[in-house]
């Protein structure tokens, strides 16, 4: 037994194999031990080790050839190799097919007929309700405070004991546009119930990552100009109708010398709040520092306008839970969309 | 033979599953049981002549226990429906207890007012609206938090905001943006105005300008991104169009550049293309700005 064992041990080493597959006894092309599966450690690290560093040379290797491929394209003044798109979760997202597109008349005339239309046509101005839940401690006022300053037209009243619903039909009286209901737990605001007003639709955010204007470094103030909107990458009808949703609670028609912005960006379903003052700038950009060697493009400078943005404002981030159509109503309510956990379980489908 | 005192020695000074002992005394759990506490007086199991109140899904029922029927366990407990009525039920308990002890019958008695209160409260109670407190699995709020993190990453959100601010600049969405800086804004006046003499003494070629709906004023504010389709297709939003027709008294018709630079709009700034040299172009006035000059051919 054991000549046999060396013997093939004897053979395997002639052909110059893998280390690892002296340790296996059948044929090398059916079965090829993981460095993970090796028992002993310092045989293990060992072997893993050699398979990183080859990794690491074959991929330099491939990039240097990139290189030269589109360096000399580039001379010999043809078109250079196509640049690799890295496959990203947003390129490989699932195939949506309540995703908008640009000619879609329903979704215009849907548009004329929603609920939104009256605010985003500039019949009525907004006016927004901001309220919290009974219990309000810690953070929430201080964000509400922020949040009043970022809504033009928006004003708090204190929650005290009514019910939501006496709340929304006292808001109608008054003649408010939306309402914005904080909702805290363990002191700290937790969630955003947007409740469009007459009718509209209700919105269930749930809150995350609230960071205050206090905390943020270099900070800027907002002024009172009525600010701009930025809502970014709201796609599909769903993300459409939260987009003007949003877009309602604004007033239409900004003040560009107050140079302020205002941002709802979705990506993969969470959608981020930020608040910028911005400024724009022109630029000198020197061409040509990448080819150091063609000394005639050097000296020229080109400009760029830029934009530069100083945060001011808080910074949070909202993914939406369910979206009733309606007034707040749980029991009675027909929900448009709700969140399961069975959404989640696949990486790349969103909703919104 | 039912003897009530031997009954209650065995209990008391034994044994009895029903009792709790606490801080402040001792409590029977005994469902039958009238006060609750462990008692001479009180105790279902030695008393042959007991009655009590319990209820039922809202409804109250006076059981009661006699000696005659101390035999059948099955049958020991007689029950009657009192009616939701407080005085009414009040009435029929004195009708059935007529000639039992006081003192059962005033606990009784105020068991009933207990229970009748503590039902009112409970329907009130269940009219109003509580919130519902929902618990969220820990592993899903780890979940949510690292796919925030990792969205968060994937947005780059201020070199969006940025692009996005460039663009409106470029399709002149802003009129007055009064912060750029003087002397490369003249500069630029002064280099495009070379260009210009020396594109008129050649035969410049027809430039064809981008179409008529430049020239039309887009006020909003708010231009959803509807991915790259909507800009492609150089479609305007159709609020757009609405706008329009809304815009302010105020505002000036101005006259929109594609410029990349000259970060006010002017006439004198344009880029050649804007004007066709073949072509009469034009331009509505601005108050503000001084003589235009117009290229005709």
């Amino acid at each position: 037994m054991a000549k046999e064992k060396k013997r093939k041990a004897a053979e395997e080493a002639v052909d110059g194999d893998d280390y690892i597959e002296r340790e296996d006894k059948k044929p090398k092309k059916q079965k090829l031990i993981l460095a993970s599966q090796i028992k002993n450690k310092e045989k293990r690290s060992a072997v893993y080790a050699k398979l990183k560093h080859e990794k690491r040379v074959e991929k330099r290797k491939k990039i240097k050839a990139r290189d030269a491929a589109s360096k000399q394209a580039l001379e010999l003044g043809e078109e250079p190799p196509e640049k690799m798109v890295p496959r990203t979760i947003e390129n490989t997202r699932e195939l949506d097919e309540t995703v908008c597109r640009p000619d879609d008349e329903e979704l215009f005339a849907g548009n004329d007929a929603d609920e939104f239309s009256a605010v985003l046509k500039q019949q009525t101005a907004p006016k927004v309700l901001i309220t919290t839940c009974r219990f309000n401690s810690s953070r929430g006022p201080a964000f509400i405070k922020e949040l009043l300053s970022v809504i033009p037209n928006a004003q708090y009243y204190k929650r005290g004991t009514y019910e939501l619903k006496k709340i929304v039909e006292y808001a109608k009286n008054k003649e408010f546009t939306s309402i914005i209901v904080v909702h805290t737990n363990r002191r700290e605001p937790d969630a955003l119930l947007l409740i469009g007003l007459p009718d509209g639709p209700t919105a269930h955010f749930r809150l995350s990552n609230l960071v205050l204007r206090k905390d943020i470094k270099n900070h800027g103030n907002p002024t009172s100009h009525e600010p701009e909107l930025v809502l970014n990458n709201f796609t599909t009808r769903l993300g459409h109708r939260v987009g003007r949703m949003i877009q309602s609670l604004f007033p239409q028609v900004p003040n560009f010398r107050g140079r302020r912005v205002v941002t709802f960006h979705n990506q993969r379903d969470f959608i981020f709040f930020r608040h910028h003052r911005y400024v724009f700038e022109v630029k000198e950009k020197k061409e040509g520092l990448k080819d150091k060697k063609s000394k005639a493009s050097q000296g020229k400078t080109e400009k760029k306008a830029i934009a530069r943005l100083q945060e001011c404002g808080p910074r949070f981030t909202l993914k939406l839970v369910s979206l009733q159509h309606g007034t707040f109503d749980t029991k009675g309510g027909e929900f448009e969309w709700v969140h399961k956990a069975d959404m989640d379980t696949s990486r790349r489908r969103f909703f919104i | 033979m039912q003897n009530d005192d031997v009954i209650w020695d065995v209990i008391r000074h034994h044994h009895c599953s029903y009792m709790a002992k606490i801080q402040t005394g001792n409590f029977c759990r005994n469902p039958y049981n009238v006060t609750g506490i462990c008692n001479r007086s009180s105790c279902p199991l030695a008393n042959s002549r007991y009655a009590t109140i319990r209820d039922h899904d809202g409804i109250f029922y006076l059981y009661m226990k006699t000696i005659e029927r101390a035999h059948m366990p099955n049958k020991l407990w007689e029950r009657i429906k009192l009616p939701k009525n407080y005085m009414k039920a009040l009435e029929i308990i004195d009708k059935h207890l007529e000639y039992w002890p006081k003192l059962l019958v005033h606990k009784i008695k105020q068991r009933l007012t207990k229970m009748t209160q503590y039902r009112i409260r409970m329907v009130k109670l269940s009219k109003k609206v509580r919130e519902k407190i929902m618990t969220v699995p820990r592993k899903e709020v780890k979940r949510e938090s690292r796919r925030e993190e990792k969205a968060l990453r994937a947005a780059q959100i201020e070199n969006v905001i940025e692009k996005e601010l460039l663009e409106r600049l470029n399709k002149g969405v802003y009129p007055d943006i009064c912060n750029y800086d003087e002397e490369i804004f003249n500069k630029l006046l002064d280099k495009n105005k070379e260009e210009e003499q020396e594109e008129e003494e050649e035969e410049a070629e027809v430039e064809y300008v981008e179409g008529d709906y430049e020239l039309e004023e887009e006020l909003e504010d708010d231009i959803e991104d509807m991915g790259d389709f909507l800009k492609a297709n150089n479609i305007d939003d159709i609020e757009g169009d609405e706008d329009d027709l809304e815009e302010q008294p105020t505002r000036k018709k101005v006259k929109k550049a594609s410029v990349s630079y000259p970060l006010k709009q002017d006439d004198g700034t344009e880029k050649v293309r804007r004007k066709d040299k073949k072509v009469i172009v034009e331009v509505e006035r601005d108050e503000d700005i001084g003589n235009r000059q117009h290229n005709v051919m």
